[in-house]
């Protein structure tokens, strides 16, 4: 989407988190608290079968066997989860209704977002699904994508429709047993996007969610679940955000994607959650599990943009089991004010010939805490395995932190492994620089910003970036004196 | 005189700088200089190190590092206390830096094109459209005998030393500063590469713009011909003359200067 300066320099002066509108729309909203009866009630009100239903339950005791887990770099109050509300659906939110029917403030709130679903139907070639808190309020483009066979619908829809592939591939990856917010997510997960690429089919558009937490004392939880089949491949974009809120929000979403012999998934995502006030007062906690799995001569490939949430723990990763497979991983996080961000991911490469890439760019200004957390793990029987991992951090102003915690376990020794650091701060000499040249500091910062992030920014898709590029300029608004 | 002759005459100085003092965490650096610099002529300061050569560039260019204490500087008649750094770029003042820095990531084509257009929106004008500033960047590299593969690399970074020198006077061809400050730009330079560099900013040199050559030796001086030399010492120009001054100067060494001025 294309932006003029002039649009940049009136948000700038704004500087408020320019998503943080609540649209007063009527909703569904279940009581707060959670216990099997809830969980129950969830699966009712999906319509679920039977075997949903108990794989929900299961989870849910899983889930209450377990602890918190507490390693990752990050410090908050944790949220009390009797405390929060675990559906909260628009009332009028039908998916058999045409974009027509829907509730002209949805559409009004879509336009706010800068996602007009006519605009990009139109324009950009992109499918949409929006999940407005936990229910997918429209998705466009269907009609062109079953011409091909590409399935792309809520999650809820595919457990009724296509309930033989949810069953086959729900939890193949991220078991319930995976971690304390895995488990959550899997017993109470209310919307999300399914998405099934049949053999040898190219998608021929970039396939998008737009998730968006609206309700007060709400928390989502969606369930994507992307499965690329043989020979196959797509693109598909993420993007998020929530309106501003003083209370803490969660967010616990479980993502996995499963790529089979010689099919590539490119999985990008720009998050921009509510990041919490300059005082560090609310904003979202984004606890997020994205896993992927590549099957023989298959690709997945991560990119990501993190420039909100109050708190972020996410560690997007992929089991490289087949032969000759190749992960991914690109990010980009910025932290500003308060915000703490624990973010990486994790190669594990069990076949022969893998092969992974991972280069992190952190950005740490205010009284913000970035770390990069990563793991490459090389089995015995992985012969010649590859990594190549490169962690690069940006310091602006002397009260923010940047931390790297690389860890490496090979236990094949035809592994080759190379890991580079560096940490650099945004130099007065280097703004000066800029000034001398006519570009005033605040130009000058996503100047060099940009510049930093470039490897990862030429990564995403064209229309991506360039809303990534804009979203790393509002972040770090004011974040030099 | 009336106001109206006085600041006529004011406006057709390029530079005109009155008992400037400036300090550095309260160090003294300059301590009373006094320069007018006339648009078409190119002046030289020369001095030993430690003179105050560098602040006195870093002090025009409006570095906040630097404390005015008394005096003043302006540029066309325009004083310059109450300007950023990047407005005073915007009225036309280049510095070309003794040290440049890297900016890793960012191309010099992309710098330059921001640097442009920022200029352009504070004089109101929209952003040069892509052809006007590939034909630019074409010319002005061409007559700085740049390779075009240089202008996609990160913005000095990995340059050696006589590059970041070109880069600087390429961007001065860009930018087309009325009064352009070159700090030191022949140190670290061979013979060729300042002869490249030195015969750049005589292709620049026009009667409506105005140089100001720094430099520690008289070397640059025989391809950048000055009118004007002026000896900085001690925060002070000791001494002024034409160009044979920095002959005499190469000659006689700054010894010389520092002992004059004891006497």
């Amino acid at each position: 989407m294309a932006y003029t300066e002039e649009e940049l320099k009136k948000e700038l002066e704004t500087k408020e988190y320019e998503y943080g509108f609540y649209t007063d729309i009527e909703s569904d909203t279940f009581p707060k608290g959670l216990n099997a009866d809830i969980v129950r009630a969830i699966s009712k009100k999906k319509n679920e079968p039977e075997w949903m239903t108990e794989w929900r339950l299961e989870a849910f005791r899983v889930w209450e066997a377990m602890e918190e887990p507490e390693w990752a770099n990050v410090h908050y109050e944790k949220p009390d989860f009797q405390a929060i509300s675990y559906y909260s659906a628009p009332k009028q939110a039908d998916p058999n209704k045409t974009l027509d029917d829907v509730d002209p403030e949805l559409l009004e709130m879509y336009r706010k977002l800068g996602i007009s679903i006519d605009e990009q139907k139109r324009l950009q070639n992109v499918a949409v699904d929006i999940v407005v808190d936990s229910v997918s309020v429209a998705t466009t483009f269907q009609k062109t994508l079953e011409e091909k066979g590409i399935l792309f619908m809520p999650i809820s829809e595919a457990i009724q429709k296509h309930p033989d592939l949810v069953k086959k591939y729900i939890g193949s990856v991220v078991p319930r047993t995976d971690n304390f917010y895995a488990a959550l997510n899997s017993a109470v997960f209310t919307d999300g996007s399914f998405c099934y690429i049949p053999k040898g089919v190219k998608c021929p558009m970039e396939l998008s969610t737009y998730f968006r937490i609206n309700e007060g004392g709400t928390g989502q939880f969606e369930r994507t679940l992307v499965i690329a089949d043989e020979s196959s491949y797509v693109s598909y974009l993420e993007g998020c955000t929530a309106p501003s809120r003083d209370e803490n929000q969660l967010h616990a979403a479980v993502v996995e994607l499963i790529a089979l012999d010689d099919a590539e998934i490119k999985y990008s995502t720009v998050q921009n959650w509510f990041p919490g006030d300059s005082e560090g007062k609310g904003g979202v906690f984004n606890f997020v599990t994205k896993r992927g799995l590549c099957e023989k001569n298959s690709k997945i490939s991560w990119t990501q943009v993190e420039t909100g949430s109050a708190v972020t723990w996410k560690y997007p990763s992929c089991i490289l089991k087949g032969d000759n497979s190749v992960g991914e991983f690109y990010s980009i996080a910025v932290t500003n004010n308060f915000q703490q961000a624990d973010t990486g991911t994790k190669m594990v490469h069990l076949g022969n010939n893998t092969r992974s890439t991972i280069i992190s760019k952190g950005i740490s200004a205010g009284k913000s805490q970035n770390s990069y957390r990563g793991l490459v793990q090389v089995s015995s029987r992985a012969q010649n395995a590859r990594n190549f991992s490169q962690c690069d951090s940006l310091l602006m102003g002397n009260e923010c932190g940047a931390h790297t915690f690389p860890y490496i376990e090979t236990k094949n020794k035809s592994a080759q492994i190379e890991h580079e650091a560096t940490t650099s701060k945004i130099g007065e000499d280097q703004i000066f620089y800029c000034n001398q040249r006519g570009i005033d500091t605040e130009k000058a910062i996503a100047l060099i910003v940009n510049g930093f992030s470039k490897e990862v920014l030429n990564k995403l898709p064209m229309e991506f970036a360039v809303e990534a590029q804009k979203l790393l300029e509002i972040s770090l608004e004011g974040s030099v004196g | 005189m009336t106001d109206q002759e006085d600041k006529d005459i004011r406006n057709t100085t390029m530079l005109k700088i009155k008992d400037l003092h400036a300090s550095i965490e309260d160090k003294k650096i300059l301590k009373g200089i006094n320069l007018s610099v006339n648009p078409g002529e190119v002046h030289a300061i020369m001095g030993p190190n430690g003179s105050g050569k560098s602040t006195l560039a870093s002090v025009i260019a409006g570095k906040e590092d630097f404390e005015v204490k008394k005096g003043s500087i302006a540029l066309e008649g325009e004083d310059l206390e109450d300007l950023a750094p990047e407005e005073r770029a915007h009225n036309g003042i280049f510095l070309s830096f003794q040290y440049p820095v890297e900016i890793p990531g960012v191309t010099v084509t992309n710098f330059m094109k921001t640097a442009i257009n920022e200029s352009r929106k504070a004089q109101g004008l929209e952003d040069m459209p892509a052809n006007e500033m590939l034909k630019l960047i074409r010319e002005k590299s061409e007559m700085l005998e740049i390779d075009r593969k240089f202008l996609s690399r990160s913005l000095n970074e990995g340059f050696s030393g006589g590059e970041k020198k070109r880069n600087e006077i390429f961007q001065m061809a860009m930018m087309e500063p009325k009064l352009a400050i070159l700090d030191e730009t022949d140190s670290g330079l061979d013979i060729d590469a300042l002869r490249i560099v030195a015969n750049g900013v005589n292709k620049l040199r026009n009667k409506d713009n105005a140089i100001v050559v720094i430099t520690h030796y008289q070397r640059l001086l025989e391809y950048i011909v000055p009118d004007y030399v002026h000896v900085l010492h001690d925060g002070k120009i000791v001494k002024s003359g034409g160009k044979e001054l920095a002959l005499e100067l190469e000659e006689k060494g700054y010894d010389w200067i520092k002992q004059e001025v004891a006497v």
